[in-house]
């Protein structure tokens, strides 16, 4: 004969087993039919360590097609090189920002920065900062000047900044904005005096 | 014979002769000094004639299956010479060996033996007429260029075509053959159409009376005969030739004409630059049929010039901006260019439009055809819906383009003109403002401004609200290219003066 005490403690296992069940089943149809909000394709970056420092971010407005300067407070790591790719890094978090000025397609990416004495800066960004550029004059022109702008001043001592998707040389960006050659920093820093926001 | 002694003979022969003409030719204080000068002249001359006769380094194309490559030739007793190592090299495993006045070449598994002085070797043990001795020089063995025709065969076991005069070796079958045809557009403006059976990549230039193609690393060959003509005063004329390693084809026309390529660049299509037609017609279309006949004399240049060259920008798989579901930027813009040409030849200017149809044209081509005429203002046309009203770029020019003497870097070839095309740029920024059009000035890295050698502006049009479907209304663009023509009506004087 089995004690009552038990029995009744069977009973309650089992109730909480089956219980369980069909909250784990209600659950798992409320995962299936929940759509998943948005996928980031961006490969994630390493923790970067390193004291804060401010810099100045030049950041490109579509509304009034304008290139403003904003101060930041970014962890930076020691090494120049490494330096520079964080800064552009930040830039760009803020064109993949929900609420961009200048939005870039989903997944753009700087994959690295390479600064070789004397004075050439070489910016290698990935095949979707490309690929899923918009295409038209100023808004290639915005994006090009906010990197080259944002990335010497500061990082003294770039004179000229060449842009490469993927590691290769390409003819534009989207279309418009001529990636062959080397960018003089001086002529895109008179382009940046043109394109501050009108007083 | 002395100076004096000769100066007196000639004397003797010339009575009548005032003296104070001879005096001009009195012997010099220091006798010697003559003599010397004349040495030293006859020196310069020497050095300049060898200067002047240098031969250019000359070049063997090699086109096979496997790679593509140049190599280059050696002069011997006045012969062409190749290195018969680098010539196999890419093609398969190859090694060889000097052992005295021998030298053994291995390939895969064929062995040849040729000896310094010789003019025979032995391939597999049978004998080869090299058709001239057998050099060495740095180990390297070097054979007539006219050997390879029967060598080659042996090492590779399949045939190979040599054009000794030209350069160019081809090994298997590797030749890309192509037809041309003229055909006729709507407007009855004819188009050269040129099939090629594998995709090429020529560089295109043009001139005044002719468009020339050089094929540098296509195994391009000549059709049935060099000379193909088409019994059309437009384009009479195309004539195919080879030299140091590449292959030319030299369209002749009596107006500017432009290349465009489609058909996965199998399709080369030569037109008139302002009746070109978007679409060639597809292998094997009705064409006029091209007659080999004797080259004519190419056609005088065109004396027309034009003061105002427009560019509208993108065309074919170029699309430019996607504007709207149903509008794309490489339309506008043909449109734009159209309605500027009306707006400034109204106004007494002659204006080229560049590209009138949905054609892909090389911005390196655009470039090159408006500094072919010298055309006082080149207009890029652009339309854009983002931003509102009209933005006026001149070039952004890159860091590297170092001038050469007279010769100018095509990256910077803007450089000079810059302050005009600043110039004309602020006008057309001021008269649209007047207009009370939304404009801003700007610079821009966008080719080919940067390639021009006179002034060069590009214009971009967008809405002045948020409907792209204004860029097509007529009222809107000819209210933007009204100001832009009157503007560069307005410096034209300036411009002229610069032409």
């Amino acid at each position: 004969m089995i004690p009552r005490h038990l029995l009744i403690a069977m009973a309650v296992l089992l109730v909480a087993v089956l219980g369980l069940s069909i909250y784990a089943w209600h659950m798992r149809g409320t995962a299936v039919s929940t759509p998943v909000a948005s996928s980031d394709s961006r490969p994630l970056a390493p923790p970067v360590a390193g004291p804060t420092e401010r810099v100045t971010l030049y950041i490109a407005h579509d509304d009034d097609g304008s290139l403003r300067a904003e101060a930041a407070l970014i962890p930076m790591p020691s090494g120049r090189q490494q330096r520079a790719e964080e800064l552009l890094r930040t830039l760009l978090s803020h064109y993949l920002d929900k609420s961009s000025p200048h939005p870039l397609g989903s997944g753009a990416d700087i994959r690295s920065v390479f600064l070789v004495d004397p004075g050439v800066a070489v910016i290698d960004v990935n095949s979707a900062f490309a690929d899923t550029h918009r295409s038209g004059v100023l808004v290639e022109d915005l994006t090009v000047a906010s990197l080259i702008h944002t990335i010497s001043t500061n990082t003294p001592g770039i004179l000229k900044v060449k842009i490469l998707v993927d590691g290769h040389e390409r003819a534009t960006l989207a279309g418009h904005a001529d990636l062959s050659s080397f960018y003089d920093v001086t002529a895109v820093n008179q382009l940046a005096t043109q394109l501050q926001p009108a007083q | 014979m002395r100076w004096t002694e000769f100066m007196r003979r000639r004397r003797s022969r010339s009575a009548g002769v005032p003296p104070a003409v001879w005096s001009m030719f009195r012997a010099p204080a220091a006798p010697r000094r003559g003599p010397i000068l004349i040495c030293i002249c006859g020196a310069i001359c020497i050095f300049a004639m060898l200067l002047s006769g240098a031969a250019p380094e000359r070049h063997l194309s090699v086109y096979s299956v496997a790679a593509n490559y140049s190599l280059p030739i050696v002069q011997h007793e006045g012969r062409n010479y190749i290195c018969l190592l680098e010539v196999l090299e890419p093609l398969g495993k190859v090694s060889a060996k000097l052992e005295g006045p021998r030298w053994r070449l291995r390939y895969n598994n064929v062995e040849g033996d040729f000896q310094v002085g010789k003019t025979h070797a032995r391939v597999q043990g049978r004998d080869a007429d090299l058709t001239g001795k057998f050099y060495v020089e740095n180990n390297r063995g070097l054979v007539p260029l006219t050997a390879l025709a029967s060598l080659l065969p042996r090492f590779l076991g399949g045939p190979v075509t040599v054009h000794d005069e030209s350069g160019r070796l081809f090994i298997g079958s590797v030749a890309t053959h192509f037809t041309a045809g003229l055909s006729f557009s709507a407007e009855n403006a004819p188009r050269l159409i040129f099939h090629f059976t594998a995709p090429v990549n020529p560089t295109v230039a043009t001139e005044p009376g002719a468009l020339r193609m050089t094929f540098t690393r296509e195994p391009v060959v000549a059709p049935a005969s060099p000379t193909l003509t088409f019994g059309n005063k437009i384009i009479p004329s195309a004539i195919y030739s080879e030299s140091n390693g590449t292959a030319v084809v030299t369209v002749n026309s009596s107006v500017p004409v432009i290349a465009s390529f489609s058909n996965d660049r199998r399709t080369v299509m030569v037109s008139p630059v302002a009746t070109q037609n978007a679409t060639p017609p597809a292998p094997g279309t009705p064409e006029a049929t091209a007659q080999p006949t004797p080259a004519p004399a190419a056609p005088a240049p065109v004396a027309r010039r034009y003061f105002a060259v427009v560019d509208a920008s993108h065309g074919g798989d170029d699309y430019g901006e996607t504007l709207s579901s149903t509008l794309l930027e490489k339309d506008v813009t043909v449109a734009l260019a159209r309605s500027l040409r009306q707006e400034l030849e109204a106004r007494g200017i002659p204006t080229l439009v560049l590209r009138d149809s949905d054609a892909n044209v090389p911005l390196d081509q655009r470039a090159a055809i408006s500094n072919a005429y010298r055309a006082a203002i080149y207009i890029a046309v652009h339309a854009a819906s983002s931003g509102h009203g009209v933005r006026v770029y001149t070039a952004l020019l890159p860091f590297d383009g170092d001038d050469r003497g007279n010769f100018r870097a095509w990256n910077t070839a803007q450089h000079a003109a810059l302050p005009l095309s600043q110039t004309t740029a602020s006008a057309v920024a001021a008269e649209l403002q007047r207009r009370q059009i939304p404009v801003r000035a700007l610079t821009a890295p966008l080719r080919p401004l940067n390639n021009l050698v006179g002034p060069a502006i590009a214009v971009e049009v967008a809405p002045q609200g948020s409907d792209s479907s204004q860029l097509t209304a007529p009222d809107y663009q000819q209210l933007v290219t009204s100001a832009v023509a009157t503007a560069i009506a307005a410096t034209r004087d300036q411009l002229g003066a610069a032409q």
